[in-house]
């Protein structure tokens, strides 16, 4: 344990007397090391954001695209294509009870973006319309009034609820419940006047500020009734996109297939590859969001790994101009009674010493990085968790001794090699 | 008691093909207690002798008996271990560990030792006897080539030798340093060590009590000195 303890001692007196080098040496290291702490440190951040954005949105929701989607890729919808295989018929098919037993609300969307007018205040944002049952499908919190209900919707009623933003730059300073707000129809080539390309609304009530909810800002959007938006914004027939509470999280599996079954008599298909429309849970959302993600770590840490190598081959480098630089102390050592062993350990020991510094810094600067980098993604206001895993560390911690050995095996074997006389030659 | 003896010991170097003989037929007897000099031109094969006889090298033939063993099937770890613990060398350049202390220097041998203990205490006392116990925490590029010698000696010391091995101990040294190290060397010899010297100079020869001359590789004579003829060195150099 002494000669043990004298020579770690021996070792890092050897590699301070060669700072410089020492730490030029194990920067392969550190970046490779700090690489895999901080990769491993966003996939973990990420993967919590991803679930905390989607869970907010509520529970046992079951979501129905139109469109062919493949069982693990995004549906095309997601890309912005429009597909008009969703109708109002669909909608009411879904809404009866004895097709779709366990659904406790349905809600059909449509949006697109719309400038608000009030007086002479404006905004740029988007529009959700939906239908009352909005609020029995997600999580919505009033900060003033109401939102609309299911009568209004079905009437039509032009009424209005903002988002807490967009109440903000509209009466920066008054109430807005109450007051008259106007769209624009947007893409309407023949106004002329104004008043015949916009649609006034009444604010009947406005959102608390929400933040962020399944990537969209809640916060910088207003709701309207579903047929207005529909036909009157838009201009369009159809859905595209119905959003189903499903009672419980047990039933969330067979309502996905009742509302496949009901699509599937409503669209008169009998080849389920010729379906076109998808039905998703969250589930199948965050497996594939988290999948994404998966494959994104996945690829950045073989990126580490590559650098881990390089960083090896740096090290064994290193190693084998030492070896030859101290020819003369390994024949000395030799010629005192160091075995071979003794020679080969002295060196292997070294390499893992300059490895696992290396690895050390690299764990300290991988945690630096993913901290700031939580930083800046909670400013940003997403609400990101610093993760670091033990388990991150503990791998970092390995796999830098594991390159010490690896690496610094063939230097540590040639220096035992040397033969005394020669070594003790050696000008 | 014979502490070594060479029977029919041939070495023969063999460079791409061509066979060059270093050393013919070497026999010598060397009892525990000797100040033994080898002494020969540069290329005679001297050096060779030492390293053969120090276990830095196998010969290619013959008989080596060391402390009364049969050397010829030992290992290159057990030889390792005779080379720690009843072998010390000392080189013509010291070969110190740069930056590392005097002590620590001494200590080495300790480092490749079964002993677990007193190593700091058995590496004071080894420089107590070169005269250099003040000097423990200097850096061994800090002080004179004299003491450099003086630490190499006492890390040979260490491990408490039969023999003490010194290749052209003062080659690097001025005479005053020299004298110093023959000294040593000399006391050494006085309180019980076996001495073999190695050397192409006469008159550091002359401090051994028995000069064997070694001529390409073969031993040309073997002569005891005369108490009249011998030099003795003083202690010269101060610290």
């Amino acid at each position: 344990m002494k000669n043990f303890l004298s020579e770690i001692k021996n070792t890092i007196k050897n590699l301070l007397s060669r700072k410089g080098r020492s730490f030029l040496t194990i920067l392969g290291i550190v970046i490779g090391v700090a690489g895999v702490i901080i990769i491993i440190s966003l996939g973990a951040g990420a993967q919590s954001l991803v679930l905390g954005q989607i869970t907010k949105l509520g529970t046992n929701l079951v979501g129905v695209l139109p469109g062919q989607s493949n069982e693990n890729g995004p549906p095309a919808a997601v890309f912005g294509i429009q597909i008009k295989t969703l109708s109002q018929r669909d909608l009411e098919a879904i809404k009866d009870k004895n097709k779709v037993p366990y659904a406790t609300a349905v809600a059909a969307f449509v949006n697109g973006s719309a400038t608000i007018i009030s007086g002479h205040e404006s905004v740029d944002t988007s529009f959700v319309a939906t239908d009352g049952t909005y609020p029995k499908v997600q999580n919505v919190e009033m900060d003033k009034g109401e939102f609309f209900s299911e009568e209004e919707s079905n009437t039509g009623s032009n009424v209005i609820v903002l988002g807490y933003d967009v109440a903000e730059s509209l009466f920066p300073d008054g109430e807005p419940l109450g007051q008259i707000v106007k769209i624009k129809i947007p893409n309407n080539n023949s106004i002329i006047n104004e008043e015949v390309g916009s649609i006034p609304f009444r604010v009947i009530g406005v959102q608390k500020k929400m933040g962020t909810v399944a990537f969209q800002n809640q916060d910088d959007q207003v709701f309207i009734p579903f047929s207005i938006g529909q036909r009157q914004l838009l201009g369009i027939d159809y859905i595209q996109f119905i959003r189903i509470k499903v009672d419980d999280a047990t039933n969330v599996k067979s309502t996905i297939l009742d509302v496949t079954r009901v699509l599937r008599e409503q669209h008169r298909i009998t080849n389920p590859t010729d379906d076109d429309f998808s039905v998703r849970d969250l589930a199948d959302a965050i497996k594939l969001l988290t999948g994404i993600t998966g494959t994104l770590s996945l690829f950045l840490s073989l990126m580490a790994g590559i650098s881990l190598v390089v960083g090896g081959i740096g090290i064994m480098n290193i190693m084998l101009v030492t070896v030859s630089e101290r020819t003369r102390e390994i024949g000395l050592r030799k010629a005192i009674g160091a075995t071979r062993k003794n020679i080969r350990n002295q060196f292997l020991f070294e390499s893992i010493v300059l490895t696992l510094s290396g690895g050390v810094l690299g764990i300290i600067l991988g945690i630096l990085i993913s901290y700031l980098i939580a930083l800046g993604a909670r400013f940003a206001g997403y609400d990101w968790a610093f993760i670091i895993s033990p388990v991150a560390i503990i791998l970092a911690v390995a796999v830098s001794i594991i390159t010490g050995v690896v690496f610094g095996l063939y230097p540590a074997l040639k220096a035992a090699k040397l033969d005394p006389i020669d070594a003790l030659r050696y000008e | 008691m014979m502490l070594i003896e060479l029977k029919n010991i041939i070495k023969d170097y063999n460079n791409g093909g061509v066979i060059t003989h270093v050393l013919h037929d070497i026999n010598l007897k060397v009892e525990e207690g000797e100040f033994m000099a080898i002494m020969g031109p540069s290329g005679s094969g001297k050096s060779t002798l030492m390293h053969t006889i120090g276990f830095l090298d196998r010969p290619s033939s013959g008989d080596y008996f060391f402390d009364g063993e049969d050397t010829k099937d030992f290992t290159d770890d057990e030889l390792a271990r005779i080379r720690n613990e009843r072998i010390g060398f000392v080189f013509q350049s010291f070969n110190l560990l740069p930056r590392t202390t005097v002590l620590d220097n001494v200590m080495l041998p300790l480092l490749y030792s079964g002993s677990k203990n007193n190593h700091e205490k058995r590496a004071k006392d080894a420089l107590v006897a070169v005269d250099l116990g003040e000097r423990l925490h200097f850096m061994s590029n800090q002080i004179s080539g004299g003491q450099k010698q003086r630490v190499a000696i006492a890390r040979a010391l260490v491990c408490d030798p039969k023999v003490i091995f010194a290749d052209e101990p003062t080659g690097n040294l001025d005479s005053k340093s020299g004298s110093t190290v023959m000294h040593i060397l000399e006391k050494l010899n006085q309180e019980g060590k076996t001495i073999i010297l190695v050397t192409h100079d006469v008159n550091v020869a002359l401090h051994a009590k028995r000069v064997v001359t070694i001529r390409d590789g073969e031993i040309v004579s073997d002569k005891k000195v005369e108490e009249g003829e011998r030099k003795h060195s003083t202690k010269v150099e101060t610290d």
